[in-house]
């Protein structure tokens, strides 16, 4: 076990991997609760056109990942409350848009296709030093807006209306939880890439809703999952020569199984 | 007779949704330590007129003044509780406990890590002592009965000691039983620590037994008075005949 940890390549992707996981599975918790998990996977689907305009723009393509995510998840909001659509209509408009960007500027440029797959796959333990500082920077603070308003987007998860007539800013809160999806999706990437990001957002969410007797054990178990897929994840794809980001998925989704089964011995 | 300080008034309301009216130039007030039913047929702007003083909605013509002051400059919404229709539909793998529930509507704290805790702990306690629902402080709230939801967000709305406390058809698929307890610690509210109440009911058991005020809807304000001469109002024998006040016995 040492010799994994002896690695620099492998200390700044457990470092990384876990403080992205951390901020994904206390997200994932308010998402999955009010019904809105899917935004992850269309928003993932626009850091694609992201990143390929980066690569494109020779500029660091997280960065434009990230600008071009949070632009995109307001978008779908007001496009969902201008226009009246439903939001899996208005994610899926600007999934499939930002898909198409990333396409056409791949094909433009007919030289970025290792660097797009990397995005598309991820490449934790490849991640360089400059995606850790990022990591480092903005995970927390996405877990710190979280739990600094943890009252508040508990209330609006349960009952929207209620905490508006209760003086609850519903419309803020609805931005802010929008804005931190595009940062911790935009940081998952690299972690486990575009196609598998809507994972780190789901699985330890679900799993802790399915033996959770409270929302702070949710939260807590939420947290264990996304730490431990990611610890015995990166483990697995060292020791298995596997692509960290489904060893990753798939040890989140073993513990998923066990929480499932663990529930039904409870109910029965 | 003293006169009682005017909470909420109503001048010329009217809403339109989708260009279709709902209701249509509603006047008059609610005062400090009333218990108001508000009555009428499906669909004659009951659950709109209370969401339009909840600023829920923007009313398309006239004005709301809460406590004094108009609705859009209005801040004071901890003074103001409320119960939403059809709020016992819980995902029964909701995680969060009666507790958790009540802890919603308390104000985001400010305070250093630990300070006020105990205040807050103390709050949430008694709402639930209140409500008959301390036993269940740590029970999922999808696992509880829709009476005893139904607990809870009454203990929600009133954990921050509001003066008035706003309830939309909240006993909608709750036993007889439960019904009676509810209305009876409605009743106490109101009459021992002065909460004003305004309850959307189509029950008249619940109008003669506990309620001192009412207002009838149909698109436009039918009746406001007191209770006694509500029934003898014209408005009273209207509803009774087409079938829209329904008696349980409390």
């Amino acid at each position: 076990m040492d010799t994994f940890f002896a690695y620099g390549f492998f200390q700044r992707a457990l470092l990384a991997g876990l403080l992205v996981a951390i901020a994904s599975a206390v997200l994932g918790l308010f998402l999955v609760l009010r019904r809105d998990a899917m935004i992850g996977h269309g928003l993932a689907h626009v850091t694609f056109g992201g990143v390929a305009l980066g690569l494109f723009l020779n500029i660091l393509p997280l960065g434009a990942a990230l600008a071009v995510a949070v632009l995109a998840s307001l978008a779908i909001m007001k496009l969902k409350e201008k226009a009246g659509l439903h939001g899996d209509t208005a994610i899926g408009i600007f999934s499939s848009a930002g898909m198409a960007v990333g396409i056409a500027l791949a094909s433009l440029a007919g030289r970025f296709n290792a660097d797009l797959m990397s995005y598309l796959f991820g490449d934790i333990l490849a991640i360089d030093m400059r995606e850790v500082a990022l990591s480092c920077g903005l995970a927390p603070v996405v877990v710190f807006v979280l739990l600094a308003n943890y009252r508040r987007l508990m209330f609006l998860t349960f009952d929207r209306e209620a905490a508006r007539a209760a003086g609850v800013r519903t419309a803020r809160l609805d931005i802010l939880l929008a804005v931190l999806t595009s940062v911790t999706v935009v940081l998952g990437m690299k972690v486990v890439g575009i196609l598998l990001v809507t994972a780190l957002l789901v699985i330890p969410a679900g799993s802790a809703l399915l033996l959770a007797s409270s929302f702070r054990q949710a939260l807590i178990l939420s947290f264990l999952v996304a730490s431990l897929s990611v610890v015995l994840g990166l483990i697995a794809a060292f020791s298995l020569d596997l692509p960290a980001s489904a060893t990753v998925v798939l040890t989140s989704f073993i513990i998923f199984g066990v929480f499932y089964l663990g529930r039904r011995r409870r109910l029965s | 007779m003293n006169e009682e300080r005017e909470l909420i008034r109503v001048e010329g309301v009217s809403f339109q949704y989708h260009s279709v009216p709902v209701l249509l130039e509603v006047t008059f007030s609610i005062a400090q330590g009333d218990f108001l039913a508000i009555l009428g047929p499906n669909g004659s702007g009951k659950t709109t007129l209370i969401k339009l003083i909840l600023g829920l909605l923007r009313p398309t013509r006239g004005r709301l003044l809460l406590m004094g002051k108009p609705i859009e400059e209005f801040k004071a919404w901890s003074k103001i509780g409320y119960v939403p229709q059809k709020s016992t539909h819980v995902d029964l793998l909701y995680p969060g406990t009666a507790k958790e529930v009540v802890a919603m509507a308390l104000p985001p704290s400010r305070r250093r890590p630990g300070q006020g805790k105990k205040e807050e702990e103390m709050a949430i306690h008694s709402a639930l002592e209140q409500v008959g629902m301390l036993d269940y402080r740590d029970w999922p709230i999808g696992r509880l009965s829709g009476g005893q939801q139904q607990r809870v967000f009454i203990a929600r709305a009133i954990v921050n000691k509001p003066e008035m406390l706003f309830l939309d058809e909240p006993t909608a698929g709750v036993d007889a039983a439960t019904q009676a307890l509810f209305y009876e610690m409605l009743h106490q509210l109101n009459a021992e620590r002065r909460v004003t109440i305004v309850l959307v009911t189509h029950d008249i058991g619940i109008v003669n037994k506990h309620v001192t005020k009412v207002a009838c809807l149909n698109q436009k304000l039918v009746f406001h008075g007191s209770h006694q001469d509500f029934c003898r109002s014209e408005a009273f024998k209207t509803m009774l005949a087409s079938g829209h006040l329904v008696a349980h016995s409390h």
